[in-house]
């Protein structure tokens, strides 16, 4: 049941968005989010829609996958989507109840807010499908590395980052075998008010901290014999490449954002 | 009737995804009350799948477990009191114990059973013992026994229970010799003191050969066989295919069979090998 959930979501195959450099990927999605908040028109949409389609064709994500990663955020669509269309008003209005009315902006408005958040949802998706977390970790350090002169620690940072994501399914395999192990002993978790649910936690949490401490002591003694000393002067086995394909890739998102920007000084 | 019963019983991993595996595949099995099995087989053979639909903490993907003739999965069974009735200790059962005492961690399950106080206390002073944990160590914190002095603790966790079936999953691994005869040898005291069923799963033929009256011999997912130990090593070398080592002791006799010495293929414990080569040599037998 634990084994069921999908964490990091990464999709592997072969496709020319999974071979993109991370670092661009990570770029591009920052530009494609802040496409669709800065325009205000339908062509904004059109353009993210196009986007998410053009990316999923290339990345051979079956489009499914993209459906299921909407599916979680689906009530805050709603209140949204209601929200927006009872409250607002401006321009002719179609209905009226004491304080709630569906007024023109207000229905422009919803649907705009909807789609966006799903186009939003959608491309971010993309991103964690189409790329290990371990190499979006190793690409958000490349591109924190300027903040090194600031004394920032980047480089732990990010190996704190991939640690800890290294380590989810190996923990949430053992939290399913204690779990089993307490059930085999008579332990009830499935009945009972908050309280006693609550307490039932007890017999898993802590075996799961102590072996967690146990994990990284093991962790720290494997890496201090291998010299591990920090970012230093490291070398990296998967080194990130850019290429040709990156700068298209970057070059269509940044003439949509141009695009956009345009259409909005136009239509103003 | 026999305690406990698999009928066409199946496990798949992961249905429809692309990690599906069957890691039990149409198993039939009849335990009967009062037997000491050993359960052996290569590692990802469904030992511990097996084990643990048996006490129901699985739902099979196909087939049932029968305890004393009731299916486990029927509407309305308690899977609860099921796992009350067949303990099972998983492997390194150490990393489950939580209590601030051990005392009070043996007494868990004894208590999720809704026992009275004396009764709990009657049950983890026994079971203490019979692991040979010493009084003054229940009142101690459990991480502050000694790697094989937890794992006895574990154990005793179950044992408290009082099951008719008690599983063990490859109990003394990571244990050094000493540590493994103890709890094995405490194992089978308790299983002639209580009279109750023991499964006891291993990938040592070394350690349960000289314990159980029965073994069940699994491979990629299925019975191999399912006798006495005497049978099962007499074939050898079907065994040894399948990743399996004989006891050393087996082994030799077979040498010597191959050798042209007549002698039984059915002998597992250093004692009846010792006799045996005895006779031998008192009868002059062949070659000596």
């Amino acid at each position: 049941m634990l084994k069921d959930i999908t964490l990091g979501q990464y999709f592997p195959m072969d496709s020319v968005v999974h071979r993109m450099d991370a670092r661009f990927k990570i770029i591009i999605t920052l530009l494609f989010l802040v496409m669709l908040f800065w325009g205000q028109h339908v062509p904004t949409l059109l353009f993210g829609f196009a986007f998410v389609l053009l990316a999923t064709v290339c990345s051979k994500i079956p489009p499914k996958m993209i459906v299921k990663s909407i599916k979680p955020i689906v009530p805050i669509l709603i209140f949204t989507g209601l929200l927006n269309l009872f409250l607002l008003e401006g321009g002719e209005i179609y209905w009226q109840w004491k304080f709630l009315r569906i007024s023109e902006q207000g229905i422009q408005t919803s649907v705009f807010m909807v789609v966006r958040i799903c186009l939003l949802i959608a491309g971010t998706s993309l991103l964690t499908y189409t790329t290990s977390p371990i190499v979006l970790t190793d690409a958000i350090e490349a591109l924190l590395s300027p903040l090194k002169k600031l004394k920032l620690p980047v480089h732990e940072l990010a190996m704190m980052m991939t640690i800890a994501l290294r380590f989810i399914p190996t923990l949430i395999e053992e939290t399913d075998k204690i779990m089993s192990a307490q059930k085999a002993r008579g332990a009830d978790m499935e009945s009972g008010g908050l309280v006693k649910r609550a307490k039932a936690l007890v017999p898993i949490l802590i075996p799961l901290f102590v072996s967690a401490f146990r994990r990284a002591e093991e962790l720290a003694l494997a890496m201090e014999c291998r010299c591990y000393h920090g970012g230093e002067g490291r070398t990296r086995l998967r080194q990130l490449k850019s290429g040709l394909r990156d700068y298209i890739a970057l070059a269509i998102m940044l003439a949509m954002l141009a695009a956009v920007i345009v259409i909005n000084a136009l239509m103003k | 009737m026999p305690i406990l019963e698999a009928k066409n019983l199946t496990y798949t991993y992961s249905i429809g995804s692309p990690f599906e595996k069957t890691a039990v595949d149409h198993i039939d099995l009849q335990i009967e009350a009062g037997e000491f099995i050993g359960v052996i087989g290569h590692t990802g053979s469904g030992k511990s799948t097996l084990m643990q639909m048996l006490n129901g903490l699985l739902k099979p993907t196909d087939g049932t477990v029968l305890l004393e003739g009731k299916d486990i999965w029927a509407k309305g069974a308690d899977r609860r009191a099921v796992r009350f009735q067949v303990g099972l200790v998983f492997q390194y059962p150490e990393y489950q114990l939580f209590e601030e005492t051990v005392y009070r961690d043996i007494a868990f399950g004894p208590k999720n059973m809704g026992l009275g106080e004396t009764e709990i206390d009657r049950r983890v002073r026994e079971t203490a013992e019979a692991v040979g944990l010493s009084e003054a160590l229940l009142d101690k914190a459990p991480y502050a026994l000694s790697g094989g002095q937890k794992r006895r603790a574990a154990i005793a966790g179950v044992m408290a229970m009082e099951p008719k079936v008690l599983i063990l999953d490859e109990p003394c691994a990571g244990l050094d010799p000493k540590g493994r005869m103890k709890i094995l040898s405490q194992l089978r005291d308790y299983h002639r003191r209580t009279g109750c069923t023991v499964l006891l799963v291993s990938h040592s033929m070394e350690d349960v050969a000289k314990y159980v009256s029965k073994l069940l011999v699994l491979s990629h997912a299925k019975v191999v066989s399912f006798d006495t130990p005497a049978k099962v090593f007499a074939d050898g070398e079907r065994l040894t295919e399948m990743g399996l080592a004989l006891p050393q002791i087996t082994r030799v006799f077979h040498g010597l069979r191959a050798r042209g010495f007549d002698i039984p293929d059915e002998v597992y414990t250093v004692k009846y090998g010792a006799e045996l080569l005895l006779q031998m040599l008192k009868g002059g037998g062949p070659g000596c």
